[in-house]
């Protein structure tokens, strides 16, 4: 059964909060936030290697610490009854992977264009053909401009984290965004890591829906169909002109999210060794390989940098560039074919010659640190012909 | 122990091998080690190749993934070697030296002369553990092979206590809030009842795992 919880606020739970050291997997890790995070509704649609963390959703809706839970029809149902709930001022949570992600597509810039806070969490896995339940990011690629905001968590411990603070960052009123939280499937959701969480019997102030920018849907006073008619283009200047500055005002919000991320997740990025003259730039559980790679260079007497990004969207434009402006060579490893990373990366950098782009690993091979290191010792060493 | 141990299960879908990785790592972390724990499988399901890793250090624990490089291999199904039911080839692909393999098998397999030599040069020792038919002569099923193997690992290498294997099955089958026997009397019956079942899972399976323990002998080649 359900435990008594206590309200207390962001501030005390996020940052204050004694923890408790556990074992846990990634998908335990979502439900333990969910579970601390006062949800008001979740929908599921299962797909691996999401599927664990719904079902013991489902589990905490048993227990009664969600109002309503169901299995929607599909991921694009269960979008769009998100997006519902939403807008009926519940606070709700859902997740998906892949396939799933690509299914639902419509409805992510939605959420954003009609400034819901839905947290929905992303166990990213291969998309194509032949088909792989693996480990791979690609998804996130696609998602880069639907104006949600963007977390990647690196480990259960930062999955948990982020998706406990997207809830206070999206609901902040000059944001008021949706918040994808993403992770490597099964590198995070399945492997079994510590993870400090602090108490369970505390939860987050519940959802204000009075604080949202837009007005909320009243669902208990006639009329109860209020809808957001204006932003529906109509064949005249004001509606054009109404629309193309709500993208930007999208825009906006995701720039007024930046201080809010600096607060509770630390910055949107992350340094280690901010002195060296080489840097790793990494995302997800690519920086926890490249962390190992580290290692292995200074065993090598190589020094080289790491610097971990945490959101993706708002992207830390600045802070990298601020980061990197001594640095001779980055290399930028990922678990995709694409390269997404090292792409924004060289957007944002001048002299981006200096950027590698890889190693890239995908269709379910794993990124061993020893390929990043060796990366790193070619560029120095020998070019690509070089042999250790 | 200050060095890290790198350990890789390999098996077939069903055996267990990603259950016996949670446990040997959840003891790991009992002895205030660190530890992380992560399966491998595809879409099948029973019988295709799964495995699991598991890395057990002192010093904080980033890698994650495949281990290429492992100290310890464990092999849950003598299929896993002779049909090539795992995703690294040669089996023992990426040992370090000295290293240990431990093979589920009635008696010792026919292994090619070459990968005997391959493995005389790593200085590897293999042993071989009829871990099956352990499982099912001591704790009465062959769900139990799991259990062996991990008996099987404890009687050639302590990369944990048997005490703390215990409290990682009690935690694993006891869902965390299994009590011992003293804590039991004040529940009420049917709690009770629940209790001593999961009371008796837990000390068949540690049966078998010291059974299995005496049972793991070494081929020499």
């Amino acid at each position: 059964m359900m435990i008594q919880q206590q309200v207390v606020d962001a501030e005390y739970m996020l940052l204050q909060a004694e923890r408790e050291k556990t074992f846990i997997t990634g998908s335990e890790a979502v439900a333990e936030a969910v579970k601390r995070a006062n949800v008001d509704m979740a929908v599921a649609y299962p797909i691996t290697p999401q599927s664990e963390s719904m079902h013991l959703i489902g589990e905490l809706y048993a227990k009664g610490y969600l109002k309503d839970y169901y299995r929607g029809e599909n991921e694009f149902a269960v979008m769009a009854s998100i997006h519902g709930a939403s807008l009926g001022g519940g606070r709700v949570f859902t997740a998906t992977s892949g396939p799933g992600t690509l299914r639902a597509m419509e409805m992510f810039p939605v959420w954003a264009g009609s400034r819901q806070p839905i947290v929905c969490a992303f166990m990213c896995r291969g998309v194509s053909l032949p088909p792989s339940i693996q480990p791979e990011n690609i998804e996130m690629s696609m998602l880069l401009d639907t104006g949600m905001l963007m977390f990647h968590a690196e480990t259960a411990q930062d999955f948990f984290d982020m998706i406990l603070k997207a809830y206070v960052i999206a609901e902040q009123p000059e944001v008021h965004l949706p918040v994808g939280v993403f992770a490597d499937g099964f590198l995070v959701t399945h492997t079994r890591d510590q993870v400090k969480l602090p108490p369970e019997n505390l939860k987050l102030p519940a959802y204000d829906p009075g604080c949202a920018p837009v007005p909320v849907f009243d669902m208990e006073t006639p009329p109860m169909r209020i809808t957001r008619d204006p932003l529906l283009n109509k064949s005249n200047f004001i509606s054009y002109a109404a629309n193309a500055s709500w993208h930007q005002e999208i825009l906006a919000a995701a720039d007024r999210a930046r201080k809010h991320i600096d607060r509770y997740l630390g910055g949107l990025l992350e340094v280690v060794n901010p002195n060296a003259k080489i840097f790793i730039v990494a995302s997800g559980t690519a920086v926890s390989q490249s962390r190992e790679a580290l290692r292995h260079l200074e065993k090598e007497g190589i020094e080289a940098g790491l610097i971990k990004i945490k959101s993706i969207r708002p992207f830390p434009e600045s802070e990298l560039v601020k980061a990197t402006a001594n640095a001779d060579l980055i290399v930028v490893p990922e678990f995709n074919a694409g390269g997404w990373l090292a792409r924004e990366i060289k957007a944002v950098l001048d002299h981006n010659s200096r950027v590698v782009s890889g190693p890239r690993v995908f269709g379910g091979m794993t990124l061993p640190p020893e390929l990043i290191a060796k990366e790193i010792k070619q560029r120095l060493y020998g070019g690509v012909n070089h042999v250790e | 122990m200050n060095k890290k141990i790198s350990i890789r299960m390999s098996g077939l879908g069903g055996q267990g091998v990603v259950t016996a990785a949670h446990i040997l790592g959840s003891a790991a972390t009992e002895e205030g080690k660190n530890s992380t724990v992560n399966p491998f499988f595809g879409a099948e399901k029973r019988l295709a190749p799964a495995e699991s890793y598991v890395r057990i250090s002192d010093e904080t624990i980033h890698e994650r993934g495949e281990i290429l490089f492992p100290d310890i291999i464990m092999i849950f199904h003598p299929h896993v070697i002779t049909l090539g039911k795992c995703y690294t080839m040669p089996f023992f692909e990426g040992l370090q030296k000295d290293g240990i393999i431990i093979v589920n098998s009635d008696e010792p397999l026919m292994l090619q002369k070459d990968d005997l030599e391959k493995l005389a040069e790593l200085n590897a020792k293999l042993y071989y553990i009829p871990a099956t038919q352990l499982a099912i002569d001591v704790g009465g099923t062959d769900l139990s092979t799991n259990m062996s193997m991990l008996g099987g690992l404890l009687g050639v290498t302590k990369v944990v206590s048997y005490d703390a294997l215990r409290d990682a099955l009690a935690e694993r089958f006891g869902g965390g809030k299994f009590v011992a026997s003293a804590t039991t009397a004040a529940l009420d019956d049917a709690l009770k009842g629940k209790y001593e079942k999961v009371a008796q899972l837990i000390e068949k399976n540690m049966e078998v795992v010291e059974q299995a323990s005496k049972f793991v002998t070494e081929y020499k080649y």
